[in-house]
């Protein structure tokens, strides 16, 4: 057990620091300016496949699907160097860590070629379609149909919380493929193409102001026979694997932008001489010492996942930085007092520190929210007998 | 970076785990709360053979040359066992102090029967109120030699120790701190047990009155001193950390037992959300509690002085946060059974506060977290 880096490490956290420092001084430099909005997606477009001529689009890919083996510390450095250039999540998070990982653990052959590489490559990017307005927490009860027609699914139905599907090439969909079926059985995985008369969009208004995600109408939407994960009625299976990697592998790159956000705070209270105020330096310390708790047990998941035997602390892991980073966006406030509270410009447009106040609220719901988290490291992990179901 | 065990770890666990489930089996820990030592002399000699008191001395001083990591190991274990043994005093605290403050030749000297076990050694470093360095003990030069006066309190296992390292402010600099040693003997020393709260960390009240000390016995003075004091107190409270992680799982074990086998309202308890979910939430604190013990271990052990001050503090206020929790937990899930004398849950209620006090609160750990980001 050692947390030190080999000089390899060292030598590939330089090579990437540096390549980092000359792009973001050069021609993404708009990528770090503050007021830089997610919406520029030509710019992320352009950044991804920037990442991925370097081989730096998905590190820890097998190099025939255009990764390069990287290590479990290469993987650690590389979201560390991510977060101390200043840059924001992958704007393909849902696509090269949730469907590549799906497909890396799931996919056939032919589907990893055929989608491992864009990935990589930064080529195309994906949009997730499992909740709907009936099936949020309650997962299983998804009404979005699909039938087989010749050689394409034909899809019909609703989709919701869908981020970035205005900007994503496809989608991944949970849908029932058995008619009549109910539950967990009878739902498939499949990967529909977005841009098709069949799939409408409409952005969905959040409470922080943004239109990060979007409600998705599927009318007659179709792909191909191939384009299915797993067995037909096998979509469940393959669907919680995939929260298992949003939960788990995937919040590094979390934990070391909480760091970003924690020292910028740090020194926002320095500047305002709230660092003095006994109460808040006492949050504060407490902040500090909850996110150097959270990195331990993130690296801690990480070497077990590593080594095939994941244990109960990536189970609890997500519940875990949900409900601190709620509290660090109260924290906020708090330090930042009344003038947090102004918008910089004309709109109802918030940045940085002040939005996670708001932002935050969602990181106790998405992803399974604290009471499904419990639910899952109770039933599954401690082993206690079911809730009784209607 | 490896943030899992080796294989020569994972070894001493499974070994550690066996020692302790043969010699501290559940019940075992009753016969703890009537005897006088307060620790079961077979037991300590058993571990003793198992030659784990040396574990993270460098093997110059006559240790294994392993790390903070495989002592956390061995305390993780004995803290879910509530085995309490002179371990922590005599290897985590006394050895370490007389490695930190020694020359090399004397150092070996009074580590060779600490190491064998020969005898139990403790630290007092704490003052009345139970604060690390915060001395209320004085030495001063009397004639050839040194006279120490004042007091020392919850001394782990001072009440059986056969030598005692005492911290020690220096009468002539009110900043120096000094370490000396005392046999339990020594004329003018006093040495209370006084019933405590928790009966599974024994802890004696020291009092100093004109005890003569030699000068053979002072072995460190001056200004280092009193940061090498510093270095093995935030060691021992990372260690103590793995017992806190030790005693939360034993307490979520206990609770996951009860809510599965209790039968209410025509159901388990544990099916029910209003109990599955404070025991999700206890895994969730023991399991972050374990992550954050073996980080600062390795922290403390790969890095600088500072590095070792923010891994121990971090470590105290999350371990005695998770601990204190859990153990609140359990009385309430088990509940009119877990507020009885019978049950162990009181044992590790009490074994939880007694823990997140060793060596000063989480509230002042807090402060020093808030120094060493340097908020002002």
């Amino acid at each position: 057990m050692r947390l030190g880096a080999s000089p390899a490490d060292d030598a590939f956290r330089a090579e990437l620091a540096s390549w980092l420092a000359a792009q973001l001084d050069g021609r993404f430099a708009r990528l770090r300016q503050p007021d830089f909005n997610r919406n520029e997606f030509a710019l992320l477009r352009a950044w991804e496949r920037a990442l991925g001529e370097a081989g730096y689009g998905c590190i820890a890919w097998p190099a025939a699907l255009g990764g390069r083996d990287a290590s479990l510390t290469q993987r650690v450095i590389f979201a560390e160097e991510w977060a101390r250039a200043g840059l924001t999540p992958r704007p393909n998070h849902i696509g090269i860590e949730l469907l590549g990982a799906t497909l890396l653990a799931h996919g056939s052959d032919d589907q990893k070629a055929r989608f491992l590489p864009p990935l990589a490559a930064g080529t195309e990017f994906w949009a997730q379609g499992f909740s709907e307005p009936n099936a949020g927490s309650d997962l299983s009860n998804i009404q979005t149909r699909a039938r087989l027609d010749g050689d394409a699914w034909v899809l019909d139905g609703q989709k919701v919380w869908t981020s970035w599907a205005h900007n994503a090439d496809w989608m991944f969909v949970l849908a029932r493929t058995t008619p009549g079926s109910r539950g967990a059985k009878g739902l498939s995985f499949l990967l529909v193409p977005m841009r098709q008369p069949g799939v409408i969009i409409r952005p969905i208004r959040q409470m922080t102001g943004d239109e990060e995600f979007n409600e998705i109408f599927l009318d007659g939407a179709r792909t191909d026979a191939a384009n299915i994960v797993g067995a037909p009625g096998d979509g469940w299976a393959v669907a919680m694997a995939t929260l298992t990697f949003e939960r788990g592998v995937s919040t590094l790159g979390l934990q070391t932008r909480y760091r970003r956000e924690l020292d910028q705070l740090i020194a926002a209270a320095k500047a305002n001489g709230r660092a003095r105020d006994p109460l808040l330096r006492h949050r504060l310390a407490r902040a500090e010492i909850g996110l150097s708790v959270m990195r331990a047990n993130c690296l801690r998941m990480l070497a077990n996942i590593d080594r095939g035997t994941p244990g109960r602390e990536g189970a609890v892991n997500k519940l875990y930085y949900g409900s601190w980073h709620q509290r660090f966006g109260e924290l906020v406030m708090d330090v930042l007092g009344r003038a947090a509270e102004i918008a910089p410009g004309p709109d109802y447009a918030y940045q940085g520190l002040p939005k996670i106040f708001l932002q935050s609220r969602a990181d106790t719901i998405y992803a399974g929210t604290n009471e499904i988290q419990r639910n899952i490291i109770a039933e599954r992990w401690l082993g206690l007998p079911r809730e009784p179901r209607g | 970076m490896d943030f899992a065990f080796t294989d020569e770890q994972q070894m001493l666990q499974d070994a550690a785990r066996g020692f302790f489930a043969r010699h501290a089996p559940p019940g075992a820990a009753r016969a703890r709360l009537t005897d006088a030592a307060g620790y079961d002399p077979a037991t300590w000699r058993a571990l003793v053979e198992m030659g784990w008191l040396g574990l993270d001395l460098p093997e110059a001083a006559g240790g294994l040359g392993l790390g903070l990591v495989e002592m956390a190991i061995i305390l993780e274990q004995a803290g879910e066992s509530l085995c309490p043994l002179p371990f922590l005093a005599s290897a985590g605290l006394a050895a370490r102090a007389v490695l930190a403050t020694a020359e090399a030749d004397r150092a070996r000297q009074l580590l060779a029967p600490i190491l064998s076990g020969e005898i139990i050694a403790t630290l007092a470093g704490c003052g009345r109120e139970g604060v690390a360095l915060q001395l209320d003990a004085t030495l001063r030069r009397d004639g050839g030699g040194f006279r120490l006066d004042g007091a020392a309190g919850f001394v782990p296992f001072g009440h059986v120790a056969d030598m005692l390292f005492i911290a020690a402010r220096d009468a002539d600099d009110p900043s120096a701190l000094c370490l000396l040693h005392l046999a339990p003997d020594a004329p003018g020393l006093t040495i209370d047990r006084p019933v405590q709260m928790d009966l599974l960390r024994p802890e004696a009240q020291l009092r100093f009155d004109a005890v003569a000390v030699p000068p053979a016995a002072v072995l460190g003075a001056g200004p280092g001193v009193a940061a090498a004091l510093r270095r093995v107190i935030d060691r021992a409270t990372i260690l103590t950390t793995a017992e806190q992680v030790g005693g939360a799982q034993r307490c979520l074990d206990l609770s996951l037992d009860h809510a599965r086998q209790r039968i209410a309202f025509g159901r388990p308890i544990g099916s029910f959300q209003a109990i599955k979910h404070r025991l999700a939430d206890m895994a969730m604190q023991v399991e972050t509690a374990r992550s954050a013990a073996y980080y600062a271990a390795c922290l403390a052990q790969e890095g600088d002085d500072r590095a070792l001050a923010y891994a121990a503090t971090m470590a105290k206020v999350h371990g005695s946060d998770a601990f204190s929790q859990c153990a609140g937990d359990t009385i309430q899930i088990h509940g009119g059974i877990g507020f009885t004398w019978e049950h162990d849950a009181h044992l590790l209620f009490k074994q939880a506060h007694s823990a997140s006090r060793l060596f000063g609160s989480s509230d002042a750990a807090c402060q020093r977290m808030a120094d060493l980001m340097e908020l002002a």
